[in-house]
Order: C-alpha cells, then structure tokens, then sequence
C-alpha cells in the first residue's frame, strides 16, 4: 500500500486535521508520503517530514500554489499519485474543494468525509446529517478519501525523520485567480481543534449579545461556535457555523445556548464527550443530545455561570 | 450568457430519516421528497443573474429517476427556461451523475454551472467539482456571493477561515453555500405556466454514459445513539457536575 496525503498548511505550519489524515493514513497501513504544496513553504516540508510513520515528504513549491487553488493542484496531486493506492485530504473546506477533482482526473469515485478505517478498500461515513452511517467498499485501483479530522486522533508532530524530496511545479491553470481573503481573527483556538466549545444561537438575540458567549468563552479558554441561524442573522462570522454544512467538531465539552438542536446542528457536534444545553424551552431537542440540561433564560444563566466559574470549587 | 443548473431529487430536509431493519439503506417508502435545498438555492442565483440581464438563459437538468420530473417543474416555475432529465434507475453517484452532466454540457454550451455544493442525502459534496475537472474549467465552490466581472465571474466563497474572493475565467463551475441567497417561493400562476415550458427526458443509456456505481454500500447503520442525560436545577449545580462527574472544566 502506498498513501499520498495532501497536507493542509498556512505556508507556515501544518494545519492540525492533517496529523488527524496521517492517522487515519495508518490506520489503513502502508507507505505514506505527505504532499506539501505552497508558497515559500520549505517550514512546512520539514515540519511534515518531522511526523512519525511519514516515509517521504514531496515538497512543491511555486507561487500558483499559495492559495490551494483547486485548478492548479489537481494535476499536482494527480502526478503524485501516479504510483500510489490512496489518496488523503482532510474533510475541511480546502479537501472537500481540490480532492473531487482530482478523483475525476483519476476517474475513480471519491469516498467523503471518512470517519472510520475498516481496512484498505473498506470505509464508513456518515449520510443524511449523520443519522445513518454508510460502509462502503470501493474497488477503484486509486481510493481517494476525505478524512473526518474528529474521528481520529491527531499523529504527534515531532519524532520522524521523513526524506524531503523537490516535486516539480506544474505550470500555473490560469483557469482561476486568488484575489482576497477575509479571515476571521481571533485569539481563540480554533473551532476544530478546541477541547471546549461555547455555541451561541438565534436566542442570543444579536451580535452585541453574543459578547456573553464571548465571555464565557474566554473565562473557559475556549472557542466560540453558533447555529446556522446565528450565522444568517449576523450575529456571528460564517466560520463560527456548527453543523451538517459547517463545521464538524468534537470538542471534551460543547455548551450549546440558546440553540433548538435541529437535526443539521447536532450532525456538527453529537460526537462531543460532554454536551450542556442552556435553553428556556424545556421541549428543545438539544436537551435529547445533552449530558446536562439547564432550563433557563440565557441572559440570566450565562452571566451567572461565567462568575461562577471563578470562585474555587 | 446561458446557464446550466443541475438538480437533485432528495428527502426533504425536514424528514428524520430511519435506517431499514436490513440495514441496507434508509427508508425512503412514503416519505416526502424535494429539491434538494443547494440546488434550490442554485435555481434562484441563475434567476437573479437572468433578472439582472446577466443571463439570456437558465437550463435545469437532472440525473434520475423518472420522479426527478417533479423537481424540474419546480424549477421551472421557479423562473428556469426549459429542463432536462437524463433519465436513469439505477442507484447514482456523483462521478456517473459529473459524466451524465459533461454530455449534456457538451451539448448544450452553457457558459456557467451552477449547482448546490452537497446533496443533504448522501453528503457527498463532489458533482460540481468532478464536473470542473472533466469539461476542465475553473470552479468557484461553497459560493456566498456570485457577480459578472470584466474578464468572468468573481466568487465568494466560505472556507474554513472566513472568506475568500477568486476571479474565474468562464465557462466555469459554481457550487452554492447557503448563505448565497434565500430562494423564492413559487407562486401558483407560475406553476401552470411551468406546465407548458419545455421538459425534454433522455435515456441516459442513450447518451453512451457509464453510470455504473463505482462504490459498493455494504451496510447501513443507525449511529449509536447517544444516551440521554439529565437536567440541573441551577448554575451551581452544573458547575459542580462539570467539575467532579466529567472533571472537563
Ligand atoms: C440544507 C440545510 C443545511 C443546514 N445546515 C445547518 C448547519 O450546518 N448548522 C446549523 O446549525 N443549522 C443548519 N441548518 C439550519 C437548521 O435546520 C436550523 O434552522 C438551525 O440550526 C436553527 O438554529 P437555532 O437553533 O439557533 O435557532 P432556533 O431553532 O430558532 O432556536 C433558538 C432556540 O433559542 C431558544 N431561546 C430563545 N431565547 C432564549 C433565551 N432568552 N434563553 C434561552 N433560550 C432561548 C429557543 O427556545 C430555541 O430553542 C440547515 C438547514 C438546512 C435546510
């Protein structure tokens, strides 16, 4: 078996769902090769060739690569994966864009959003937000897979001594140009990597609202997610969008407010380990999903359980 | 400019889907079926670049059964042209449905495609991409905003990090994010004017396509459920259950 994983990075380090897609490269055993493909991102290659379990880095560097546009890495993944029996993204926004192309390059089917590693041809995802999971076998001589950063835990970052080998460019598409990005800042960690998550929904009200979440937040040290809802009603950013077509997460503690629990909300967050739900309707379905349940007025039990949080156990 | 707009027939978004006791899908008897919602919201954004003059005109198209017709007159009454079904009964998957919609491409010449970013049953999130790859265009995916521009198309679109704006060159390939637009609702004049637009259905055995499923679904299962928990009686309360039961604070 040989498994070419696309890395994820920021041109300055590897994003955390492509130790997750190593993980997962294991999992079906083999010979693993990381693709780095970037801009000045010779930081990353050697970071990549640092994960253990990582045979060989294939490093391509050229300024059409900065962006991860999909037009211009598609054939690059294609060549890489000439010799190979996998090919891995992660199941983000920049998987979900580049990788379905390059399966219709390869013309084979593409296997979305793996959650489990059953054995090398043989895989199980959710369908219908999560209210069914699918195995799935797949007899194409090349499996290209998406890979659910939550459902496995992230390869360790140091300890392997991988070859760095240069990948030759491809020339530029020149089908699509990168023009701008907007990327939300925060100090917070990131909604997919965050051990404790605090959600906000349309009963928050507002954007001047959402300041209560953000304050629990931060008493918590942790990351600020919403509801669809709070997203469409700008309260929030779109990336802070828990859901079926948002974010997937799987955070130690989800503390949902304010949010029903419709069924496109909970494909986004049931896997978490301990879910709260502060709701004022006792009928909401969050509370089916909720470890804890706390029927009560939001802007009354967030502020209270903020300060709570700092007298002493 | 002309655009092309495939569609898909799903369970409608409101429907909590049961796994069969064979466990070999969902159960889908009886149940109510819709347009997929990314596809309803890719209708309305060909009907807002037709009202802005940008586009002459908006072909819808579907891969499927002979039931797909219902969500072809949708759009029609939604303000499409004419429709298109590739007609096929077997079980679809997103490489056979991009190859169904690359002949169709061919013939029809579209300057744009534009199509929902995931299918809510499968949640595959592929057909639009596949389809960019094989008529070898650029795509503009998860678009939350769509204009013409000098030189082609500029897309918005939601990534992971926020927001990002490309510049394609057309013909190109878009796939819709929710926040793209809201879609109208049909009004009944419309729907008996739908009527009488142009429905044309091929076999897709006739196109020379290979919809062949390329994965085999082994088994279906219900995912474990998770057990319901309790609920506290105040602040202090969960504070404390936080801390001692599940020590995550
Ligand atoms: C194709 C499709 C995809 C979708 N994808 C997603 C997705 O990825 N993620 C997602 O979240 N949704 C998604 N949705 C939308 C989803 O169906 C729901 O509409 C949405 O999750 C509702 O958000 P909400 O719970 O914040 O709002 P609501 O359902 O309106 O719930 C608000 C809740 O706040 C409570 N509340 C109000 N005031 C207070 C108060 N003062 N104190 C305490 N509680 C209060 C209310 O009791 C209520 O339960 C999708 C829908 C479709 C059709």
């Amino acid at each position: 078996m040989a498994i070419l994983v696309v890395a994820e990075h920021d041109q300055h380090k590897l994003r955390p769902a492509t130790l997750c897609v190593v993980t997962a490269a294991m999992r079906i055993g083999g010979e693993i090769t990381l693709l780095v493909a970037g801009k000045d991102c010779s930081a990353v290659a050697q970071a990549a060739a640092r994960v253990p379990g990582v045979k060989r880095v294939l490093h391509a560097d050229a300024p059409h690569y900065e962006h991860g546009l999909a037009e211009d890495l598609a054939p690059l993944i294609v060549r890489a994966a000439a010799s190979m029996t996998h090919v891995l993204a992660p199941a983000t926004t920049f998987g979900k864009n580049v990788l379905p192309r390059v399966a219709a390059l390869l013309d084979v089917a593409q296997i979305s959003d793996v959650m489990r590693v059953e054995s090398a041809d043989t895989f199980v995802r959710p369908i219908y937000a999560g209210n069914a999971l699918a195995t799935v076998q797949s007899s194409d001589a090349i499996k290209v897979l998406t890979v659910r950063a939550t459902g496995f835990d992230a390869a360790p970052d140091a300890g392997g001594n991988a070859a760095v080998e240069a990948l030759e460019a491809a020339p530029p598409s020149g089908l699509s140009t990168f023009e701008r990005q907007e990327l939300t800042k925060s100090e917070r960690p990131e909604l997919t990597a965050a051990k404790i998550i605090v959600s906000g929904g349309r009963g928050v009200g507002s954007a001047e609202n959402f300041k209560i979440i953000d304050a629990l937040a931060d008493r918590l040290g942790a990351a600020v997610g919403a509801s669809r809802a709070a997203v469409d009603a700008g309260f929030v950013p779109n990336d802070y969008q828990v859901g079926q077509t948002g974010k997937i997460v799987a955070p130690d503690l989800y503390i949902a407010i304010g949010i029903s629990g419709a069924i496109q909300h909970l494909a986004g967050m049931k896997d978490s380990k301990v879910i709260v739900a502060i709701n004022k309707d006792p009928e909401a379905p969050i509370f089916e999903v909720a470890d804890y349940g706390l029927v009560a007025d939001l802007f009354q039990a967030v502020p209270e359980l903020t300060a709570a949080l700092d007298k002493p156990a | 400019m002309k655009i092309l707009v495939p569609i898909k027939r799903v369970v409608d978004a409101n429907v909590r889907v049961r796994v069969k006791s064979d466990r070999t899908g969902v159960e889908l008897a009886n149940i109510k079926m819709a347009m997929n919602p990314f596809c309803e919201i890719a209708v309305e954004e060909a009907i807002r670049l037709q009202e802005a003059g940008a586009a002459k005109e908006i072909v819808a198209v579907s891969v499927g059964g002979p039931q797909c017709q219902d969500i072809l007159r949708t759009a029609l009454a939604m303000g499409a042209d004419r429709a298109i079904l590739v007609e096929t009964d077997g079980e679809t998957q997103p490489l056979g449905v991009a190859k169904a919609l690359q002949t169709i491409a061919a013939r029809e010449k579209p300057d744009l495609i534009i199509l929902g970013k995931q299918a809510i049953d499968d949640d595959n999130n592929q057909t639009g991409q596949m389809l960019a790859a094989l008529l070898g265009w650029a795509q503009g995916t998860f678009a939350s905003k769509v204009e013409r521009a000098e030189g082609g198309l500029r897309v918005t679109r939601e990534v992971d990090g926020g927001l990002e704006t490309l510049m394609l060159k057309l013909p190109a390939v878009v796939t819709t994010d929710l926040r793209l637009n809201e879609p109208r609702y049909v009004k009944l004049p419309n729907i008996m004017k739908a009527r009488k637009k142009p429905l044309e259905v091929l076999k897709a055995a006739d196109l020379g396509v290979d919809l062949t499923p390329r994965l085999k679904v082994l088994k279906v299962d219900e995912p474990a459920a998770r057990v319901g928990g309790i609920k506290v009686e105040s602040v202090p309360d969960l504070v404390h259950r936080l801390r001692n039961e599940k020590k995550v604070i």
